[in-house]
């Protein structure tokens, strides 16, 4: 899209973009050019000198019993975050769409955990499912079942997923809402003069309807569950135990930081571009849509 | 409401309930357990009302309590983090809604690729270019300043990508009227685009300012002095290196103090969050 009517003048424009395209090239493009260039490099133990070893990083990361595993651990959480955290955006979304009464107020209710930090939401359910003080935890002990999230790797990504799920119901269910209202009243009202119930009406107007929302959902928790839920697992599991919880964003750090294995690290973060890419265009291409469907 | 369903209606109150009851359980816990003593807390199960010792708590967390578990106070930590969340949501606004100005209100040289130069920073969070931006900061100089903290987050497509759009819907008539009466660019983005932006902007900055207050990546990687660090990084370190010595009555009570800021700001500036978070991500 194009203005038609625009003032004249370079200088003025390119200082006003200077400061963005500054800021950008310094610590957007520079880093991620060092990190391709560093994917391609192997460095001695003692950081003194690196050789060129092409895409032998690469091979080694993707062969690595560790990385796939990280991987499978990592698909599995993001899907699990995704499907809980929309089930249940949708399920309190189109509860709030029936009742009349209360509505702003079961709204303000729900949507206050958008402002918790991940780490801290990771936090919240650790101290009621720690095996030390979590009285929750307790309960579950009594209740006979074996519960030690520190030792157990399935209980551990339990709590990650539920803490992660927990900190996304709340965006999940203002755009669920929004979904709802855009959709023509008279639409419903004819199908319940046809004589539809309620849940009829959801599974065959309402929902299918919501579809735009639910994709583009469904692409905006993915990224959450890969990339923002780093303080989640950092702060409740640091990746354990045993690897358990250790994701694909968790593993970059950790072998960056912790391994120190600059050109393995790099690599990965060359694959994670590329996994970001591929989420991005998919959501753009999805907007494209939604535009058509408004 | 299309037809009368009394027990269907009373079934999505019940629901409703339901889900603010476990949504809300998780910070009522904490909130409780911020209220008693370290020995109760660590004698679970913990009794579901909150104990008589909030005053105590609280105010040993805000005046140096905390500085035994952490070395730094709360206070230096609320701080920090309120530099960080507000440096980040102005830095963001400003700089977004220039380059949207001049990205839509001029023609010049190397404009479309100043353009797919924004664009491109949606796909590289800094999750995937941990190591060598680090490096980056520590060349310049930035790990533990202010400045490192915040600047490298406040370039990102999201907010001008917001702005753009807005600026898009404004007819063109406006703009020629605004020059055929002697409006200059400076004057135009002084006295009409900016009043006519009063809304996204406010939008845009209660977003944001939940986006700094909620870093954690960024905050551990450029602080190793303590004394730099946010509350949420703090807390965290605080709970790695819990030991048999740990006040958790303090630790718990710095939790709330540390949600209780943007919180209160979705909550006060509900219609602004809503307005920005269902913009912001079109």
């Amino acid at each position: 899209m194009h203005r038609r009517v625009l003032f004249p003048g370079t200088l003025l424009p390119l200082l006003l973009v200077a400061p963005q395209i500054a800021i950008t090239s310094v610590f957007f493009f520079w880093p991620a050019y060092r990190a391709l260039e560093s994917s391609l490099y192997r460095e001695d133990p003692f950081g003194l000198s690196s050789t060129f070893v092409g895409l032998e990083n690469f091979r080694e990361v993707l062969s690595s019993p560790g990385y796939l595993h990280s991987l499978g651990v990592t698909a599995v959480f993001s899907l699990s975050v995704a499907l809980l955290a929309l089930t249940a955006g949708l399920v309190f979304a189109a509860m709030a769409d029936r009742v009349l009464r209360g509505r702003t107020v079961y709204r303000t209710l729900l949507i206050w955990p958008y402002a918790v930090a991940p780490a801290l939401a990771g936090m919240l359910w650790l101290f009621l499912f720690s095996p030390a003080m979590g009285t929750l935890a307790i309960w579950l002990r009594r209740a006979g079942v074996p519960w030690d999230p520190l030792l157990n790797g399935d209980q551990a990504m339990l709590l990650v997923v539920v803490a992660a799920s927990w900190k996304q119901v709340s965006y999940n269910f203002l755009f669920f809402v929004a979904g709802m209202q855009a959709i023509p009243r008279s639409l419903i009202e004819a199908a319940a003069i046809d004589g539809a119930g309620p849940a009829r009406r959801f599974f065959t107007i309402i929902f299918p309807l919501l579809s735009p929302t639910t994709f583009f959902l469904l692409v905006v928790n993915t990224v959450y569950a890969f990339f923002d839920t780093f303080g989640i697992i950092h702060a409740v599991t640091g990746g354990g135990p045993a690897r358990a919880t250790e994701t694909l964003v968790y593993k970059v750090y950790n072998d960056g930081f912790v391994g120190l294995d600059l050109g393995g690290s790099s690599a990965q973060s060359v694959i994670l571009m590329a996994i970001v890419v591929a989420l991005t265009v998919i959501q753009f291409r999805y907007v494209e849509r939604k535009v058509h469907y408004a | 409401m299309i037809e009368r369903r009394p027990v269907g209606t009373l079934l999505a109150h019940l629901s409703l309930v339901l889900g603010i009851v476990v949504v809300a359980f998780p910070i009522y816990y904490t909130f409780v357990a911020s209220t008693r003593t370290t020995v109760e807390i660590l004698s679970p199960p913990l009794p579901l009302l909150p104990g008589d010792h909030f005053l105590e708590n609280y105010a040993g967390a805000l005046f140096g309590g905390v500085g035994r578990i952490g070395g730094v106070d709360v206070m230096r930590l609320l701080f920090n983090t309120t530099v960080v969340a507000l440096a980040i949501a102005a830095g963001k606004i400003v700089i977004s809604i220039l380059s949207a100005y001049a990205i839509v209100f001029f023609r010049f040289p190397l404009r479309m690729v100043f353009f797919w130069m924004i664009f491109l920073t949606l796909m590289l969070p800094v999750e995937v270019r941990i190591l060598p931006t680090y490096k980056v900061m520590v060349d310049l100089g930035l790990i533990d300043t202010y400045t490192g903290l915040t600047l490298p987050l406040m370039a990102s497509a999201t907010a001008t990508f917001l702005f753009r759009q807005f600026f898009l819907t404004i007819p063109d008539e406006l703009v020629e009227a605004a020059r055929i009466d002697g409006a200059g660019p400076w004057r135009f983005f002084r006295d009409i685009l900016l009043p006519l932006s009063k809304t996204n902007i406010a939008a845009l900055f209660v977003i944001l300012f939940i986006y700094g207050w909620t870093q954690y990546l960024w905050p551990l990687l450029v602080t190793n002095r303590n004394e730099m660090n946010t509350i949420v990084i703090a807390l965290s370190k605080m709970i790695s290196f819990a030991d048999a010595a740990t006040e958790w009555n303090l630790v718990m009570a710095t939790t709330i103090l540390a949600m209780l800021p943007p919180v209160a700001v979705v909550v006060l500036m509900q219609k602004w969050f809503v307005k920005g978070l269902v913009e912001s991500e079109k």
